[in-house]
């Protein structure tokens, strides 16, 4: 990005300080905002609507972020298994929270249920983390109005 | 942060600004293009501890759960709301309902003391249990803007057959 100057023609001279500033503003802006917690978030689960999901005041404690797909599959980490096969995965988190010294019971598996999933599904999930150890557990949910009228019976 | 102008008469440094200027710019597309506005998620507890046989039996004071039947049509879809014997047109009135008995303001001993079960049809798309869990977690008061609670514990009942 080097400008040539012609010979025997006056120098123009830009004054490069606001410009240098308004960029190191805007970089310093999205340094400030991106999103390092981007490994809990999946694009392809879609998230139910909830006026009243607010983002929890306090981080939780060793979180364990399953997705369940609408398909009924599950998504921990890397991996995409059915509800009984991630029942091993869950099993060696248990021994790492415990090599650590963590109580599994106080750890939170956090439920990011795609709303088109069935509700037996995710209680069966539920039911396989209990048999291994987790007690705590939340229900993820978008935070946006949304309302209850609209969801009637049938609808 | 003014940079001063190269002093060529007196024989000073001059700064090159073009590098630095290019690695700003690649840092600033970078972040542009990674940029994602999302949108933000939060979370409802459930209260699901595994119940060993010594546990089994209840405390005689504790009261019995408020139960919510969720029905669901082959699809999935919502087919009915069961609240005791009353069924219910949506989850508005699911709401008013649970207001009803609480009271608008419901204190702190009696958040800790009511508990709700949903027993929910296996099929059921999962957005009407949350749909069902916000009608009874709370509401916003439209005059301040905050979030009144209702009820706080809150868990299935064992799941139907699929």
């Amino acid at each position: 990005m080097r400008f040539a100057t012609r010979r025997g023609m006056p120098e123009a001279k830009a004054d490069m300080t606001p410009m240098i500033d308004m960029t190191f503003q805007l970089i310093a802006f999205f340094m400030v905002i991106v999103n390092f917690s981007e490994g809990e978030r999946n694009e392809r689960i879609r998230l139910p609507i909830s006026e009243l999901a607010k983002p929890p005041d306090a981080p939780l404690k060793s979180p364990i972020t399953l997705h369940l797909t609408d398909a009924g599959t599950v998504i921990f980490g890397p991996d995409e298994v059915s509800i009984a096969g991630v029942r091993h995965l869950l099993e060696r988190e248990v021994r790492f929270l415990k090599s650590r010294g963590d109580d599994p019971r106080q750890a939170t598996v956090v439920i990011r249920g795609d709303r088109s999933a069935r509700t037996g599904q995710v209680q069966e999930l539920i039911r396989v983390c209990q048999q291994v150890g987790f007690e705590r557990f939340v229900l993820r949910a978008r935070q946006e109005f949304a309302s209850l009228a609209e969801l009637a019976v049938g609808s | 942060m003014r940079i001063g102008e190269p002093a060529r008469e007196e024989g000073g440094v001059e700064l090159q600004m073009t590098p630095m200027i290019d690695i700003v710019f690649q840092l600033l597309v970078f972040f542009v293009m990674t940029f994602k506005i999302a949108a933000p998620e939060g979370d409802f507890n459930i209260r699901m501890p595994i119940v060993a046989p010594s546990e089994g039996i209840p405390e005689p004071d504790a009261l019995p759960p408020i139960t919510i039947r969720l029905t669901a049509l082959s699809d999935g879809r919502l087919a009915g709301i069961q609240f005791g014997n009353r069924q219910l047109k949506n989850f508005l009135e699911l709401r008013e309902r649970m207001i009803e008995m609480l009271g608008p303001d419901p204190g702190p001993s009696v958040i800790e003391s009511t508990e709700v079960e949903l027993d929910c049809d296996y099929h059921l798309r999962y957005e009407y249990v949350i749909e069902a869990i916000t009608a009874v977690s709370g509401y916003v008061d439209e005059k301040t803007g905050q979030i009144v609670k209702l009820v706080e514990k809150i868990k299935f009942a064992p799941p139907r057959a699929g």
